[in-house]
């Protein structure tokens, strides 16, 4: 865990980027990495201005809208659709989409 | 591995080892609607037919909260004496999996609906332990996945997905596989008491992961492993002794144990490495923006508080304290809901018939629940809700043995198979059947005096000392009456006259 | 015909009522507009048999009595929009194929008022970006082109990400068209078109059925060519979804009895962050110009301040992209649009070159920032300083909105540029939504009105920004500035053949 003082002026390296886009599940070849992390990093060193900000005892916003959270009944009016929820699949079989096998 | 299980000592070729155990419950809640989508929660169905677009995270759906599954969490929280919080706070925790839709759970991290709460492990010889609970949080199941329908493909079903569970976290409180295998009853027997499940382990309505480490006594904590989606008892208390055996054997080679998920076949007896999961997990958790924190007051807390029935430990100290039943007793009929309630409904009976205090009635009527009813039960593979003997019946066949019109023994083999077969009621059976027993003095006198004197043989050896020999002059003074002979009346005349 | 492309909603409704004009001639010449306009690369799809029959449905509803206000008026909808059996891509080559089973909530809003749909507009690629640049289906083409200076002749970027929507507008190929404003998606689109832009208050519009980009701010709206049309398509947009848990349950006043024509006695406030280094001068000039028809109208001028301006840019590319990142994971091969199995061995390489294909560089970009943000380590630093610093944002505007009515601001910083001219400098193109980006985070409505023309011949806007719930009062401010700009200028047609 990297210390947190200062953490706004972090940077990523390639490597980095590759975990990250891993976790985002998004194939990078090699030689777009190099541009990415670049990119990326313009990005990060622009935020930083952020740090700027007095934001001591400030609470997070949670919500742009000013309401509450409404409750539904506990009552069945949806499902019974299975075509509906399969009509787009790409690969189908049974009423089960099929993906490649996923060894546990 | 008997011993350990109950001793949780793993004993290593160096030294002995103790066991810290923790585990964290899946309980489906118990509610018509999936937790943020309006489909059913019905179990089996065909695939794919109890989803909504919510539950299939079709571009642009958005969840919508389900009441029940609010109420039912509180509900559960209340149950173990738990801290309600009533402000709490829906996070999405970001991964990928075949049986996950929208690629992340709507889960609770940082403020779950549930806080501290305590859960009471009945173990054996009466005695208790306390299991600290750390929280309960609301957050939706994910669908199901099969492996082996075809050679490379799997199938995903997303019924599941999105029905609403409580993730019941225990403080790592345990520290023997029995221990864990108690915690697993109580917590199951507590939900299926309120209803917020039906902790149908082999349906997965509920579900454990366990998480086990291993250490020296006298040290810290070890590392510990998390063995996933264990659905029994059973395999609960035998996964950790097989994952503690295993974490014991490397680090006495030397080792160290990687912290990491893992999965307990129960085929094999042995937990395994979860490939899927091999990485280190970064879920990402932030407030689901879809959502605004969950917020209710003390009203409808109190609310929820009164739809609790009378929970276990409290029917058990009454059982015990008003009623005066053993504790293993009391313990028996607590510890599934319809048995108390069985039980409850026989006393009503009984002490109407007898026009007695129930207390009167109760240790003749648990004895007769717990060895007669629940053996004939058992052998036909019944539950207690599906009892051919009402209460009411019950309470009839008991009053005759009550008044001595029958013995307990012909009340059990010979009455109470013919009321199995439904149709006819005690009363009716006795009198068809002959089976009035018989407790004239006067009558069994004489037969008595028949038997001593048609037997002098066993007389003489049971005069010199074969004490075991009543039982042949008992017997015999059945067979003459075919077995109606009222035993205790029996005893009295034939003990004298056999001493001389 | 083409007089009937040049009518406005009001115009064209006044006319459908009257029974001067049938809703098959009107969607009829809307629909050859559509064809005619096909260099603009407007449309991801075209629905010209759908839109007939439409139109069959609502003249029967006018002669019956039964209309309502956009009874027959043909509208365009963006592709973000997910409509029943009709493709809907959110300009991805991610969604190939997809046709939603179900209507978005505010499209079958329109639907049920009796409205005609010409067909899916092209947008940024999940409504990612400030020019349409980012779609898979190609750029979209500002039917404004410069007519002096370095920019002539070339091809201008209609704004973003709703540019296929005010691109359509602006050349009187629809009649007003659905869009959506997470960043200024929909206001800057409107001022480098000449077309109005307004971008309602979070909650005020449903969400449902439309493709996530950031949920928190993501806020549908209309892109129309007047004020009075805006307030006409809100109205019919407008409602309380309980399927949406960030839908506000508020009735939807009448938009349109709001254009009073009098803002007497209300304040403007001017905010001093506003005037940023490099604006052009033009843009200064027609800011205070503003000011002036604004305070000939009889309102009064207040200089404010808004402190924290600036932060709401960088905040914002922080908070937009962590939820995208989060929302955008569904895109997976599994249950609809591209599937790329890679080299087949793992369900893990199927998500990786389906979103490695699927998705354009932009999306990516922010997927990777929003997922960096959100890890382990992180998420305090930026994702949790950006929240707070959103409250600053929104404090701001709760302390003006105590002295004044509405805010007056220019709504973008430049004109309509080439297309391609930004495309590689990321931070060049995200200082675009500068002037808009505080009203989304701050959930405010606020509405771009069409109020000159720059040294190119360019259309430049004004914007207006109101307190939660006031669409009411910006309209009518905004119809008062639209009458004092008398801004009636209309692109050359260059796209038709």
């Amino acid at each position: 865990m990297p210390n947190l003082e200062g953490a706004l002026h972090m940077s990523v390296d390639e490597k980095t980027v590759a975990r990250i886009a891993h976790l985002a599940r998004i194939k990078m070849d090699e030689d777009k990495l190099g541009p990415m992390t670049e990119e990326l990093n313009t990005i990060l060193k622009w935020v930083e201005q952020l740090d700027e900000v007095d934001t001591e005892n400030v609470a997070p916003m949670t919500s742009a809208v000013e309401t509450t959270l409404h409750w539904r009944k506990d009552e069945i009016t949806d499902g019974e659709k299975a075509d509906d929820i399969t009509a787009n699949a790409p690969r189908s079989e049974y009423g089960f989409f099929a993906v490649p096998k996923v060894i546990e | 591995m008997s011993d350990m299980m109950k001793t949780g000592i793993v004993q290593g070729a160096l030294t002995d080892w103790e066991m810290v155990i923790g585990l964290e419950v899946h309980a489906q809640v118990t509610s018509n609607s999936k937790l943020f989508s309006g489909a059913s929660t019905d179990f089996g169905g065909d695939p794919n037919n109890h989803v909504s677009l919510v539950d299939a995270a079709m571009p642009g759906m958005l969840p919508v909260i389900n009441a029940e599954c609010v109420r039912q969490a509180v509900r559960t929280g209340l149950a173990i004496g738990a801290q309600i919080n009533k402000y709490s706070v829906f996070d999405r925790k970001n991964y990928f999996y075949a049986d996950l839709p929208q690629g992340y759970q709507i889960s609770q991290f940082k403020y779950p609906i549930v806080g501290e709460g305590v859960v009471v492990l009945d173990m054996d010889e009466g005695k208790t332990k306390d299991v600290g609970i750390e929280r309960i949080h609301l957050e939706q199941d994910a669908g199901k996945s099969v492996h082996d329908q075809h050679p490379d493909m799997s199938f995903v079903d997303l019924n599941r997905s999105g029905v609403a569970l409580m993730e019941i976290v225990s403080k790592p409180d345990m520290r023997t596989p029995e221990e864990a295998g108690a915690y697993v009853r109580k917590l199951r027997t507590i939900l299926r008491y309120i209803g917020s499940c039906d902790g149908n382990m082999e349906e997965g309505s509920m579900r454990a992961d366990v998480n086990v480490s291993v250490r020296k006594a006298g040290d810290e904590l070890g590392t510990r492993c998390e063995i996933k989606n264990v659905n029994s008892v059973r395999f609960v208390m035998q996964a950790i002794c097989y994952e503690a055996q295993r974490q014991v054997d490397i680090l006495e080679a030397g080792g160290t144990i990687d912290q990491e998920t893992r999965l307990f076949d129960p085929n094999k007896g042995e937990t395994r490495s979860m490939r899927s999961k091999e990485e280190a997990h970064d879920y990402r958790y932030f407030p689901d923006p879809d959502l605004l924190p969950l917020e209710f007051d003390d009203a409808f807390i109190d609310a929820a508080r009164e739809t609790l029935p009378e929970l276990p430990d409290a029917k058990k100290a009454r059982y015990a304290h008003d009623l005066g039943l053993s504790d293993y007793n009391a313990a028996v009929l607590v510890a599934e809901k319809e048995n108390a309630e069985y039980f409850d409904a026989l006393l009503e009976e009984m002490a109407a018939k007898a026009g007695k205090a129930k207390a009167d009635v109760a240790k003749q009527a648990a004895n007769w629940v717990i060895s007669d009813l629940f053996g004939h039960l058992n052998k036909a593979g019944l539950s207690v809700t599906e009892s051919p003997v009402s209460p009411a019946a019950g309470a009839e066949l008991l009053a005759l043995v009550a008044d001595g019109t029958i013995s307990g023994s012909v009340a059990n083999n010979k009455v109470l198979p013919i009321m199995w077969e439904g149709g006819k009621s005690p009363e009716q059976i006795v009198e068809d059947e002959g089976l009035k027993q018989m407790s004239d003095t006067g009558e069994l006198e004489a037969i008595i005096d028949k038997v001593i004197a048609d037997n002098p043989g066993q007389v003489e050896q049971y005069r010199s000392g074969k004490d075991k020999l009543f039982g042949f002059f008992v017997g015999q003074v059945m067979k003459a009456t075919q077995g109606n002979a009222n035993p205790g009346v029996v005893n009295q005349i034939l003990r004298p006259k056999l001493d001389g | 015909m083409t007089d009937l492309t040049k009518l406005t909603i009001a115009e064209a409704r006044d006319r459908l009522h009257r029974k001067d004009l049938s809703a098959k001639e009107l969607t009829q010449a809307h629909v050859k507009a559509v064809e005619d306009a096909r260099a603009l690369n407007a449309f991801i799809t075209e629905t010209p048999e759908q839109a007939m029959a439409m139109a069959d449905a609502a003249d029967k509803r006018l002669a019956s009595g039964d209309a309502a206000a956009l009874t027959g008026i043909p509208l365009g909808i963006k592709d973000l929009y997910a409509t029943h059996d009709v493709l809907t891509t959110a300009g991805s080559h991610i969604l190939d194929g997809f046709k939603p089973r179900y209507e978005s909530t505010v499209s079958q809003n329109l639907w049920d008022d009796g409205a005609v749909m010409l067909g899916k507009l092209n947008l940024d690629e999940f409504a990612m970006g400030s020019s349409n640049e980012t779609s898979f289906y190609g750029p979209v083409k500002n039917p404004w082109k410069a007519t002096s200076g370095d920019n002539m002749g070339k091809d201008l970027v209609p704004g973003g990400s709703s540019g296929g929507s005010s691109a359509t507008v602006a050349a009187g190929v629809v009649m007003g068209a659905t869009a959506t404003d997470t960043g200024g998606s929909i206001r800057q689109p409107g001022a480098v078109t000449g077309t109005v832009g307004l971008k309602p208050t979070y909650g005020r519009c449903s969400r449902w059925g439309i493709v996530a980009f950031a949920s928190s701010l993501d806020t549908p709206g209309p892109i129309t060519r007047t004020v009075r049309d805006s307030a006409i398509m809100l109205g019919s947009m407008a409602s309380y979804d309980a399927k949406d848990s960030t839908s506000v349950d508020r009735p939807v006043p009448d938009y349109e009895a709001a254009l009073t024509g009098d803002i007497r006695g209300m304040k403007i406030g001017i905010p001093k962050e506003y005037r940023v280094d490099g604006m052009p001068d033009e843009i200064e000039k027609l800011w205070q110009q503003g000011r002036e028809w604004l305070q000939d109208a009889g309102a009064e001028i207040v200089d404010i301040s808004l402190p924290h301006t600036k932060y709401a840019l960088p905040a914002y590319y922080i908070v937009a992209p962590a939820e995208a990142s989060s929302n955008l994971a569904r895109y997976d091969g599994v249950r609809y649009g591209l599937r790329n199995v890679g080299d087949g061995s793992s369900l893990d390489e199927m998500y990786e070159a389906t979103r490695a294909e699927g998705f354009g560089g932009e999306v990516k970009r922010r997927i990777l920032i929003g997922t960096y943000v959100l890890s382990a380590g992180y998420y305090d630093a930026y994702y949790l300083k950006a929240q707070r610093v959103r409250t600053r944002i929104a404090e701001d505007f709760r302390e003006a909105f105590g002295t004044v009515d509405a805010i007056l601001t220019p709504t973008s910083p430049n004109a309509a540029f080439p297309i391609g001219e930004k495309m590689s400098d990321p931070l060049a193109m995200y200082l675009n939504d500068v002037f808009t980006v505080t009203a989304n985070m701050a959930g405010l409505p606020a509405i771009s009105v069409p109020a000159g023309l720059n040294s190119e011949g360019l259309p430049l806007g004004l914007q207006i920004i109101g307190n939660t719930f006031e669409e009411g009062k910006i309209l009518c401010i905004a119809d008062v500035m639209e009458k004092a700009a008398g801004f009636d200028a209309k692109p050359t047609n260059w796209w038709s053949k």
